[in-house]
């Protein structure tokens, strides 16, 4: 894909650079740049002073942050951090929740996700989502990927056949399933079912993946098998998971953000946030001083 | 250890709550199978053939007596002392038989209670019969020969010539019932069409059409009298001679019989199949002798169709209002009073709901339709009468609310992460609502539905306002276009045992029918309701619904 006009070439990345000490204290942060990548990394996502209200309780505090396309970023930070909901903001699933109030704006591509007149189920399909516990549908295997597709009103089972079979192998799956796609999806194991729930997502072939703690539910084999999954799935997808194992960041994620209480206090390149922090706190979580 | 302190400790381990529960759920178990039991004993018994007993008690003049034992009591002896019977001396009970004597066209009672103390004699003799008649209820007493066409004919042929005559009987049955009902139902549709084009005002060429065609139906009409008449000369041509125990003589017109057989002489084999022949035509014949005899297929038949109807109306009527209720009203409280008011409705006498049904359905909306469309049958309405429908549509709003509740509840409980699951794939709150969450709380809506046709099965306050009668001409579902006929009434069993029960001219033979009667409807309320629960955990183990 040819970079548009509106997508600028990352370069230079500061972190967020002022300690958050008190919620509400990061207003003049800049918008979070990249370390020393290569010079044509290509900005995906970019969340700017978004702040997000569940009615009148603040859970996201100003927060600035550029995802770079095809790379994995990670969220971290201790539980009630807020990572989870920066993540559903990406495809406006917040909003299924009353009193839900979003203030700033995330970028897809340059586009203003929060736009007055946005197709919700178009970003959706651009912005495809795993989450915590494997959802399957109660449908065959089949059925489950190609729902994405149907829903687009694909219904030629030809094309359904060639993009379930691809969606299954490139979520790793299809060996495992072959013989048996038109069974039900709920006789697979919680890996395999997370599995599917990921080919399910990329069948649409969306820009974007997030995936929300995509394997805490999951045995380490199984994590094991997502996590190497994630590594090949960032050829061709922009992908931003929430976790809260540190070691799963550090192994599999380009780039990590670290959040405390709504705010985000430390954005950058995976390397290096782990072996030097810039900020004191980051330090103290991932050293496991608290969180 | 004191007692009082082995006490503690024994309710301390908490067994008495173990005892206690148990007890609970025993002291139910027995009720429902005591009901179970009494109705299933009194009701299956009925069928069996009965011994005849001849019994000569020693009254003044002596009398003799022919009939079944069909039920006994203990009454205090002094009682039995003051109506002026004779006691044996220092007797404080005295034994009383209620006999089934039968032969009710003989200015007889057919049943007579007798003290046990003044039987002086009581055999089974082989030769007694008992004759089964379409009229009149059962003859006891002894066959002395059959005529034919007057002529004395061999007691042997018996058996051949009833069943000559049953065969004569099942073809005039169907004549009148099926053809001639056919030819009426057309000719009725004919004077309406008829109406219809002179109001109208066509012109003259058509009705000459009707004069055909009304012609060629009643010549129709005319064969299948003329039809019906030689079956008649045909089956009027045997009789029987029959005897009753105190020598009276009657010649009995071989078409009125249904069966004769002699219940002393059966053996095993044959009272089992006597037994499972009268089973069979308790399901499967119209009842006769104003509901006493007979079958009650067509109470079966109005029973189900009608569950059946309620079911498909107030399955997508209740699914539609619990998924606006929970997945687009708001929630708040005018949300939360509609809620209870669909739970209160729940508790409102179904009575009420006939009354409703009988008001709002049958006068105004029935009138209405009657008005509008089928204005050339009025006066006779059609559908401002209760009928089949408005007593299912009665139904319906009686079962609403437990169909709501049920599938909000199944609403409620499908996983956020599905729905979450689907939205997230690019799909539209109707389209998850569509493909996924409904499906998924099928379970749920069976579950009401199960509920719901419990509950409108054994309903039979309402449906006297709103449909049922005691005697059905015709089946609401027939050959005749349209096949459902909506607009017809219908019988019902649980009517049926109010019917036969108490509104019955003849208590002592109709009782064991009641008995039989709720039996039956237990039975197929039961069979309803395991057909959906069969139904239920099918769509619960394919859609994995924890419920």
């Amino acid at each position: 894909m040819l970079p548009s006009s509106r997508s600028e070439i990352l370069h230079e990345p500061v972190a967020a650079d002022v300690a958050p000490a008190e919620p509400g204290a990061m207003h003049d942060t800049r918008p979070a740049r990249l370390a020393d990548e290569p010079k044509a990394l290509r900005e995906c996502l970019k969340v700017d002073h978004l702040s997000l209200f569940y009615g009148e309780k603040q859970a996201l505090f100003n927060v600035n942050m550029s995802i770079p396309e095809k790379r994995v970023t990670a969220f971290i930070g201790p539980s009630g951090c807020g990572k989870s909901t920066l993540l559903r903001c990406c495809n406006r699933l917040n909003e299924l929740i009353d009193g839900v109030r979003i203030e700033g704006a995330i970028e897809l591509q340059g586009q203003n996700i929060y736009a007055p007149g946005t197709d919700i189920t178009n970003l959706r399909r651009r912005v495809g989502m795993v989450f915590q516990k494997p959802n399957p549908f109660p449908k065959s295997i089949y059925e489950n990927v190609a729902y994405g597709l149907r829903l687009q009103g694909i219904s030629n089972r030809r094309v359904l056949d060639r993009a379930v079979e691809q969606a299954l192998r490139a979520a790793a799956l299809w060996d495992e399933v072959r013989d048996r796609v038109h069974e039900s999806a709920l006789g697979l194991s919680g890996g395999q079912q997370q599995r599917l729930v990921i080919a399910r997502a990329i069948a649409i072939e969306p820009e974007v993946l997030l995936l929300d703690e995509p394997a805490s539910a999951l045995d380490p084999i199984s994590t094991l098998k997502i996590e190497e999954l994630i590594y090949e799935l960032k050829a061709n997808y922009t992908i931003v998971i929430v976790t809260h194992n540190m070691q799963q960041a550090a192994r599999v994620s380009d780039y990590t953000a670290f959040m405390y209480l709504g705010n985000l206090v430390e954005f950058g390149e995976t390397k290096t946030l782990f072996t030097t922090p810039r900020q004191k706190q980051t330090e103290d979580y991932i050293t496991g001083r608290y969180g | 250890m004191t007692v009082r302190a082995q006490f503690n400790q024994w309710v301390a381990s908490g067994s008495p709550w173990v005892w206690f529960t148990a007890g609970a759920v025993s002291l139910s178990l027995v009720m429902v199978f005591g009901m179970i039991g009494l109705i299933a004993g009194n009701g299956l018994g009925h069928f069996w053939p009965a011994r005849v007993a001849v019994i000569e008690l020693d009254t003044a003049p002596a009398t003799r007596l022919l009939g079944e034992i069909v039920d006994h009591e203990s009454v205090a002896a002094a009682r039995v002392k003051d109506s002026g019977a004779k006691v044996p001396e220092g007797a404080t009970v005295v034994q009383r038989l209620l006999i089934k004597r039968g032969n009710r066209d003989f200015d007889e009672q057919d049943f007579v209670w007798i003290n046990a103390p003044s039987i002086k004699h009581l055999d089974y003799p082989a030769d007694v019969v008992a004759i089964e008649r379409r009229e009149w209820g059962n003859l006891y007493g002894r066959i002395r020969g059959i005529n034919e066409s007057g002529q004395a004919v061999s007691l042997d042929e018996l058996p051949g010539r009833l069943q000559r005559a049953l065969a004569l009987r099942e073809e005039m049955d169907r004549l009148e019932q099926h053809d001639i009902g056919e030819v009426n139902f057309l000719i009725e549709r004919l004077r309406l069409r008829e109406k219809i084009a002179r109001k109208t005002g066509a012109d003259k060429a058509p009705s000459q059409d009707f004069a055909a065609e009304r012609a060629a139906l009643q010549a129709r009409y005319q064969t299948l009298a003329d039809k019906l008449h030689a079956l008649n000369e045909a089956i009027a041509r045997d009789t029987l001679n029959f005897e009753t125990i105190t020598g009276q003589q009657r010649s009995i017109p071989m078409g009125k019989v249904m069966r004769v057989y002699a219940p002393n002489s059966l053996s095993v084999t044959e009272q089992v199949a006597h037994y499972l022949r009268k089973l069979r035509e308790f399901i499967t014949d119209q009842p006769r002798e104003a509901n006493t005899e007979g079958g009650v297929f067509p109470a079966i038949f109005g029973t189900v169709l009608l569950v059946l109807i309620m079911s498909i109306f107030v399955t997508p009527l209740g699914v539609i209002a619990a998924v606006y209720l929970r997945e687009y009203a708001r929630p708040g409280p005018v949300t939360s009073a509609i809620r209870i008011a669909v739970n209160n409705l729940a508790g409102v006498p179904s009575v009420v709901y006939g009354v409703f049904g009988f008001g709002f359905f049958v006068y105004l909306v029935g009138g209405s339709i009657d008005q509008m469309f089928f204005s050339d049958a009025l006066p006779s309405p059609t559908f401002g009468t209760p009928g089949l429908l408005w007593s299912a549509l009665t139904l319906t709003l009686l079962t609403v609310p437990v169909v709501i509740v049920a599938t909000e509840e199944g609403l409620t409980r499908i996983p956020r992460a599905i729905r979450e699951g689907s939205l997230a794939l690019g799909a539209t709150k109707a389209e998850t609502l569509w493909r996924t969450v409904l499906p998924m709380a099928t379970p749920a809506m069976m579950t009401g539905l199960i509920l719901a046709v419990a509950r409108a099965a054994g309903e039979v306050a309402p449906l006297m306002m709103v449909g049922v009668v005691k005697l059905a001409p015709a089946l609401p579902l027939d050959g005749n276009f349209p096949y459902l006929h909506l607009d017809r009434k219908f019988m019902h069993l649980g009517f049926h045992i109010y019917d036969v029960g108490f509104q019955s001219p003849n208590v002592e033979a109709a009782r064991p029918l009641v008995y039989s009667t709720a039996l039956l409807l237990v039975f197929i309320i039961m069979s309803l309701n395991l057909a959906a629960i069969r139904l239920r955990n099918r769509l619960r183990e394919k859609y994995n619904a924890a419920e």
